[in-house]
């Protein structure tokens, strides 16, 4: 029994193991909490899902209110023959439960459409809703329900050969951004005094070869450092040829040629020479006026405000310490040494900025233990990787694009394609809302519907104040070949990269797109459009 | 047989959004590009298409492919189902667990998507022979490992033949797209043997795998990984005694198993993007053809329509889906010696070279360094190494002059495989070699044609 309960515990953990791998503990708790909202049960809906079902989250709801039919089966694996005429959205969710038992699926038989429009409170139970395939119209109103409420809106179109996917939340805050490189935080341009003992602690002249070639380079570079500021008026090397010479100077310190530690100094004696303080993203992040707290202030803006104290105190215009070394060729002993005062001054900056969040709670009227010390010691951790998503809403973007944006965008190749691929989807929209059916879906009329979509294209084009801007008279006839048409690897893309975003916002690991993601299948390219 | 052209198309219904985009004319589409109502159940009736790997990439890649009017798939895969692929290898169950996954996924996307018939091999890739690669008009690669995929890679550059003026022989080339995913990040690209570069021309795009010096693990380590690989080498039982001795922490189970087993990180939405990416290409590769192809005979020609398609061909898709840029599609140049998709080393023998003294120069050879060689010529085997049955077979000919194995041919193409170095191991290869004799008139050559 014991063994059996223990098999049945440890079976998510072997399950996800290749996705803790990514995202961690934590960021799986987050998906496990999540619920998730689809909006129309086509197949870059249904593909977002599954995906996202595979990784555990919590519960899904799908949405739509059609019946499955025999062009279902050409396109959309989650549906098969044995679903034809019954509704859309149990048979997707039937086949989304099978995959994993862990998540709640549930299903709602109902026009995503007439939802919008009668019953917008229904979406304030989501952590996300996917909102795919869905009209110009619809989907402005749909935003609109979103912020309000606060919750997380990812829209989703695949069309023919091409498609996009676009976020829409008031802001998304990420702590843990985590860069795919990063410059490592050894602070060896500003050592703090236990760092300095520990460099002048190891007589780097040591004839012993095997102390000698095992001597960490951060201690070479502390030591080296502090000797060149000593002949150069306490500066440090800054200019080409002084970085030059500071190299010399740490190659003269060698016994041999192959001291692969003394090697690794000179690679990395350019982080002697790194800007003190902090970097213009930070720096842009602290003097938010968010970061201004009050009551209603988040978790997330509270620490900033911490931060700011910090940085103002006990930081010396310099963040918390990040605490880690990267592995370098060292005497166990050094390097375990070496780990733990970074470490111990890691925590000692932590507990700093704990102080400051809890003074600050208690200004503004909060509990003062209301922000937990985890969470705290990772916003320490990836204090240099803050970031702040912001997004406009689609009625602003819709109505005043960023014009200076739009024009650069046309003077560029590929940008200027996803620029038109952007207008013709709006355009595409504007056409179905008033004929009823995407241009070009009867092969007859396609001669008919090219001139109507470039008028409908003019028209959007003319109401974002782009006049003039070239529209491709090749992709207008493409758009009308495509016919609407969802065609399954399209559309397995579209979706897969939505469900890709929906991991980062829900995990809130990892940067999301900042812009409109426009699908280019014809060249395989992408551009994300900040409008 | 009346061709498909002249049928009316089967099920329109179902598929019609795959045929507004292969039965309608566009601007934007290759030259060759001639749409037709029937082009879909021609692709579907004499298009092959092999899937190897049934993993994370290759389930993906099984039911896009499916979903895009291809109907005869095969896949190769020589592994079973494991727990830790259920959060992304749609197909399987836990009740697959233990199961081969080639058999599971092939039956799960014929149960589903109806009329496409998916053979599952569960084997090893090296394990069929050579000419089994052949019957395929392309090759879709969902694999994590270097090896294989310079393995399929040299397959499929193998039958590539080049003319008199060193030009690819257009119903020779065997296309291949290639897939790959590593957490959020991944790439997809289009080799075509001869023209785009092949997966050894720029072998250097893969970092070589981290390996530890010796002496770091012996004398001085210094993180979790290193005691790891310490305990894997030398005794699993000492690696936490041994973190603990020199106080370094982080040794767990999990990190243990990502350390010695190289595991890397996998999730679906990576795999679906990649496999999307693929799966779009192999079908703008294979339907840049239509009327033309209107029987079986005419098979090798849809690899001619391939050799021009101007799509995507020379680049390599890099996926990032770690930040706001997404896809970065990079150039990159064939290797003018490349020794696999180039037109093979040359090698030139006396009429009385016999197969083992040729055997027995590829060892030598600078170039080929190749131990344990079993040869083939246009599909016949001169000599194989394994399995015994064939050994014994083929045993006779080692006395034989290769001159007389090769019917008298002045100038031929013969495939070797073998242990070869690659990045710095001894792998299993397949080397394509020009053979030429000595003082023989290329006019003497006995059977042009095949």
């Amino acid at each position: 029994m014991a063994a059996a309960t223990a098999a049945a515990f440890a079976e998510p953990k072997t399950k996800y193991d290749r996705q803790l791998r990514i995202w961690g503990d934590q960021g799986q708790a987050a998906l496990e909490k999540a619920s998730i909202c689809l909006l129309t049960c086509g197949p870059t809906g249904t593909e977002a899902m599954k995906n996202l079902v595979l990784g555990g989250v919590g519960s899904v709801t799908v949405v739509d209110g059609s019946k499955v039919e025999q062009s279902d089966m050409g396109n959309n694996f989650l549906l098969d023959a044995e679903c034809l005429g019954q509704s859309r959205a149990k048979s997707v969710c039937s086949f989304l439960q099978e995959l994993n038992d862990a998540v709640n699926a549930k299903f709602v038989e109902e026009s995503p459409l007439a939802l919008i429009d009668t019953n917008p409170s229904f979406f304030s139970q989501f952590t996300v809703v996917i909102a795919t395939q869905l009209p110009e119209r619809s989907l402005l109103k749909l935003d609109d329900i979103c912020r309000k409420a606060n919750i997380v809106l990812v829209a989703a179109r695949s069309y023919g050969l091409t498609g996009l996917v676009r976020i829409s939340v008031k802001e998304h805050n990420v702590i843990e951004s985590k860069p795919d490189h990063f410059l490592d935080d050894l602070r060896l341009h500003n050592p703090w005094v236990e760092l300095k003992q520990f460099a002048k602690s190891i007589d780097i002249n040591d004839k012993d070869p095997v102390v000698h070639k095992h001597t960490p380079y951060i201690v070479i570079l502390v030591r080296l450092a502090e000797k060149w500021a000593d002949a150069h008026d306490g500066r440090l090397p800054s200019t080409r040829q002084e970085k030059n010479e500071f190299k010399a100077l740490i190659r003269e310190h060698m016994l041999n040629l192959d001291e692969e530690n003394y090697k690794e100094a000179v690679e990395s004696s350019y982080k002697v020479s790194v800007t003190p303080g902090i970097s213009d993203e930070i720096r842009q992040i602290i003097d938010d006026s968010s970061a201004e707290v009050n009551s209603s202030s988040s978790d997330f803006w509270v620490l900033v405000a911490a931060l700011k104290e910090f940085i103002a105190n006990e930081g010396n215009g310099e963040l918390p310490l990040e605490g880690t070394i990267p592995d370098m060729t060292s005497l166990t002993e050094y390097y375990v040494s070496l780990q733990k005062i970074y470490q111990a001054k890691a925590e000692s900056d932590c507990l700093a900025l704990e102080h400051h969040v809890k003074d600050i709670l208690k200004r503004i009227d909060r509990d003062p233990d209301s922000i937990s010390r985890a969470y705290i010691k990772t916003f320490c951790k990836n204090a240099r990787k803050l970031r702040v998503c912001r997004y406009r809403s689609m009625e602003e973007e819709f109505s005043s694009p960023v014009l200076s944006e739009v024009q650069k965008y046309f003077t560029d190749e590929d940008y200027c394609f996803a620029m038109n691929f952007y207008v013709l989807l709006r355009a595409v929209d504007r056409l179905a809302a008033n004929y009823n059916r995407f241009p070009g879906i009867f092969e007859s009329e396609i001669d008919e519907d090219v001139p109507r979509l470039k008028t409908a294209a003019v028209s959007v084009m003319s109401e974002m104040g782009m006049n003039g801007a070239p529209l491709s008279e090749d992709l207008i006839t493409e758009m009308c070949r495509f016919g609407g048409a969802e065609i399954h690897p399209v559309a397995a893309f579209i979706g897969g990269v939505a469900s890709q975003e929906v991991i980062k916002l829900v995990t809130k690991q990892f940067v999301p797109l900042l812009g409109t993601f426009i699908f280019n299948g014809i060249d395989h390219k992408s551009q994300v459009l900040a409008l | 047989m009346s061709s498909p052209d002249e049928d009316p198309p089967t099920e329109p219904e179902r598929w019609r959004d795959l045929d507004m985009l292969l039965s309608r004319p566009g601007n934007l589409v290759h030259a060759d590009f001639n749409p037709s109502p029937g082009l879909r159940d021609s692709l579907g009736s004499l298009v092959e298409v092999l899937v190897v790997g049934a993993g994370g990439l290759g389930c993906e890649l099984l039911k896009d492919l499916a979903l895009s009017g291809f109907k005869n798939i095969h896949v190769i895969d020589m592994d079973t189902i494991d727990v830790s692929n259920l959060n992304r290898q749609f197909l399987f169950r836990v009740q697959d667990v233990g199961k081969s996954k080639a058999e599971v996924a092939a039956k799960r996307v014929m149960e589903r998507v109806s009329g496409v018939n998916i053979v599952p091999h569960f084997c090893r890739i090296e394990d069929k022979e050579i000419e089994f690669y052949s019957q395929f008009s392309i090759i879709v690669l969902g694999l994590d490992s270097i090896e294989a995929r310079s393995y399929i890679n040299s397959v499929a550059c193998g039958f590539l033949e080049y003319d008199s003026d060193d030009k690819p022989i257009p119903e020779t080339l065997k296309p291949m797209v290639d897939g790959g995913t590593e957490g959020f990040k991944g790439h997809a690209r289009v080799i075509i043997p001869g023209t785009t570069p092949c997966f050894e021309c720029n072998i250097w795009l893969f970092p070589p795998q981290v390996k530890f010096p010796l002496c770091t693990l012996a004398e001085t380590p210094r993180t979790a990984a290193h005691c790891i690989e310490y305990a894997h080498l030398i005794k699993w039982n000492e690696a936490l005694k041994r973190a603990e001795l020199f106080g370094i922490s982080g040794v767990t189970y999990s990190f243990t198993q990502g350390v010695v087993k190289n595991i890397i990180p996998a999730i679906a939405s990576t795999n679906a993007i990649v496999s999307a990416a693929c799966a779009l290409e192999a079908l703008k590769l294979i339907s840049g053809c239509s009327k033309t192809v209107s029987n079986y005979l005419t098979l090798e020609t849809l690899n001619m329509v391939l050799f021009e398609v101007h799509y995507f061909s020379l680049t390599i898709c890099r996926y990032n889906g770690l930040d706001g840029t997404h896809i970065n599609v990079s150039e990159f140049a064939r290797e003018k010696d490349c020794l696999v998709c180039g037109p093979g080393t040359l090698i030139e023998l006396g009429t009385s070279t016999t197969l083992s003294e040729f055997i027995k120069m590829l060892e030598e050879h600078p170039k080929l360094l190749m131990s344990r060689a079993s040869v083939t010529h246009e599909g016949d085997n001169l000599y194989m190494q394994a399995p015994e049955v064939l050994e014994q077979m083929t045993r006779p000919n080692l006395g034989v002059p290769m001159f007389e194995l090769l019917k008298g041919a002045a100038r031929t193409t013969v495939h070797v495989t073998g242990m070869a170095e690659n990045n710095g191991k001894k792998v299993s290869s397949l080397r394509k070699l020009r053979v030429t004799f000595k003082g023989v008139e290329e006019s003497s050559k006995m059977d042009e044609s095949s």
